[in-house]
């Protein structure tokens, strides 16, 4: 095998398995953590801590009947999960988890694909998961479920404008849509106030179109405060109301891998993607490695950055799940289309006139 | 009833009161006190009025039962059952005594009713069972409490 193709394979297992192991771990710390915040104590049966709960789910799922009602149209019904689930996957291919390592002679970029279209080729095919939700419920051929799923489209319709140009500011800035790029020109420093350097993190230069954007991500993930696609109290549990067994544990999963997608997106446009995390670059030369090995320990640090960011938006995930109630439906557009569409383009205006002006 | 709530500009852009939500969430999660009974281990101490299962009260291990009918009488839910019998020194007493627990709907009645203080309910409360079960004079014999 070549060079290349080897280093490809490396790094998808990498991804891959890492982005499977979210899904049981963030159940686990949806369920303790929402126990904690309610003050009970949530499962803890089994494991340590009940962390083998979602391996006992996961059985679950697996050996559970694999029922199809009688009044589903068949095909759409099996092909939504599976719709779902297949976006999630292949989003997470353009962002970078690590910079860039020389290895005899050649660069291995720590990107499955850097592709010159970066961050619009998520939006693009983020957007192809809203097809599973409305297949989900107009396939079940049930009134919750159509009712979730057309909910689910508006919704996402709405809040994909606003968080398609909250992110628009931060291209403009770094003039460059390549997450790569934008990860990269994060270490610049942005600010030097005497021996505190404040980096050129997403968040220092575009504050507005990270709040736009987080929130729209929310939207467009479908967890509290928008989760009105499954709302349980209104709509039992929406378009997935008719699935069971793994077709349910797909669209569970879809879930959760979109997002751990809007986290890693949010840290990597927003926090510096893989750029270290401040007091790693001191620990870094403290260590006194050989050039080599201080290479190799750079890539594990900035991984572990990355990781570390992109863990705490996820936490970020749950939080507010179990903090805020969810919008009624007229308030959430009217967030979305009164709120943030207009402050989202009044943010490029603002973000146009200083680039104009030459502050940023 | 509609109560109109005063909103502010503050309240409005929702991010304030955001963060305080936030906030209590967190605090919650590290110094919240957490009340769960982690029921087989720990289990929750019921008053002393609670109406549990069943039993007759004995001394030296006689019943203090005189079948004076008085339980099943007011029995609202007519679950008690009692034969009555004499013994050889011309006391009455129940040959059977037996409590259909299905019917039963734990009102204590037959406790308040009953001039001998015979018949209690305890504080057991886990009685859970795979088939109807009728409680018999035998299994009510059992001293269940100190009531």
């Amino acid at each position: 095998m070549s060079f290349e193709a080897t280093w490809m394979a490396v790094k998808l297992g990498l991804v891959l398995v890492a982005l499977l192991q979210v899904v049981p771990i963030m159940l686990w710390v949806e369920r303790r953590g929402s126990a904690l915040m309610q003050n009970r104590l949530g499962p803890n049966r089994i494991g340590p801590l009940g962390l083998f709960h979602a391996i006992c789910d996961s059985v679950k799922f697996i050996f559970k009947e694999d029922a199809v009602p009688a009044h589903v149209d068949k095909f759409y019904y099996l092909l939504a999960p599976m719709i779902s689930v297949i976006p999630s996957f292949m989003t997470i291919a353009v962002i970078p988890f690590a910079s860039s390592i020389s290895i005899g002679g050649q660069v291995v970029n720590f990107q499955i694909a850097d592709l010159n279209v970066g961050v619009l080729y998520i939006f693009a095919i983020a957007s192809l998961g809203v097809y599973g939700i409305i297949m989900g419920g107009w396939a079940s051929n049930n009134k919750y479920a159509i009712l979730g799923s057309v909910r689910s489209s508006a919704q996402m319709i709405s809040y994909e404008l606003s968080m398609g140009l909250s992110i628009v500011g931060i291209l403009m800035t770094f003039s460059s849509v390549k997450l790569g790029d934008i990860a990269r020109m994060q270490g610049e420093v942005l600010l030097q106030l005497g021996p505190l350097a404040i980096p050129k993190w997403g968040i220092f230069i575009q504050p507005i179109g990270f709040l736009i954007f987080t929130t729209a991500v929310f939207a467009e993930t479908n967890r509290l405060p928008f989760d009105l696609p499954e709302g349980e109290s209104e709509i039992v549990a929406g378009y997935h109301l008719e699935y069971g067994s793994m077709k349910f544990a797909l669209f569970m999963m879809a879930e959760y891998l979109n997002m751990t997608v809007g986290a890693a997106l949010i840290s990597t446009l927003y926090f510096g993607g893989w750029q270290m995390l401040p007091g790693m670059s001191y620990l870094l030369d403290a260590l006194n490695l050989s050039v080599v090995a201080k290479d190799w320990a750079r890539i594990v640090f900035e991984a572990t950055s990355f990781t570390m960011k992109t863990l705490f938006f996820l936490w970020f995930f749950v939080w507010v799940r179990w903090t805020l109630p969810r919008f009624r439906f007229d308030q959430l557009m009217h967030l979305g289309w009164k709120g943030m569409f207009p402050l989202a383009l009044l943010n490029i205006l603002i973000t146009g006139i200083l680039i104009y002006l030459g502050v940023l | 009833m509609l109560v109109k709530r005063p909103t502010g500009l503050l309240q409005k852009l929702y991010f304030i009161e955001i963060f305080s939500g936030l906030y209590m969430t967190m605090k919650q999660f590290f110094i919240g006190k957490k009340v769960t009974i982690q029921f087989p281990e720990e289990r929750r101490e019921y008053s002393n009025r609670f109406r549990g299962q069943h039993y007759i009260k004995s001394v030296n291990g006689v019943e203090n039962c005189t079948a004076c009918m008085l339980c099943p009488t007011v029995c609202p839910a007519e679950c008690i059952h009692i034969v009555a019998g004499e013994r050889p020194d011309k006391e009455k007493y129940p040959v059977k005594f037996e409590i259909d627990v299905l019917r039963c709907c734990f009102c204590g009645m037959c406790e308040e009713a009953c001039p001998k203080d015979a018949i209690k309910l305890s504080n057991i409360y886990e009685m859970s069972l795979r088939e109807r079960r009728v409680y018999d004079k035998e299994f009510l014999m059992e001293q269940r409490g100190s009531k």
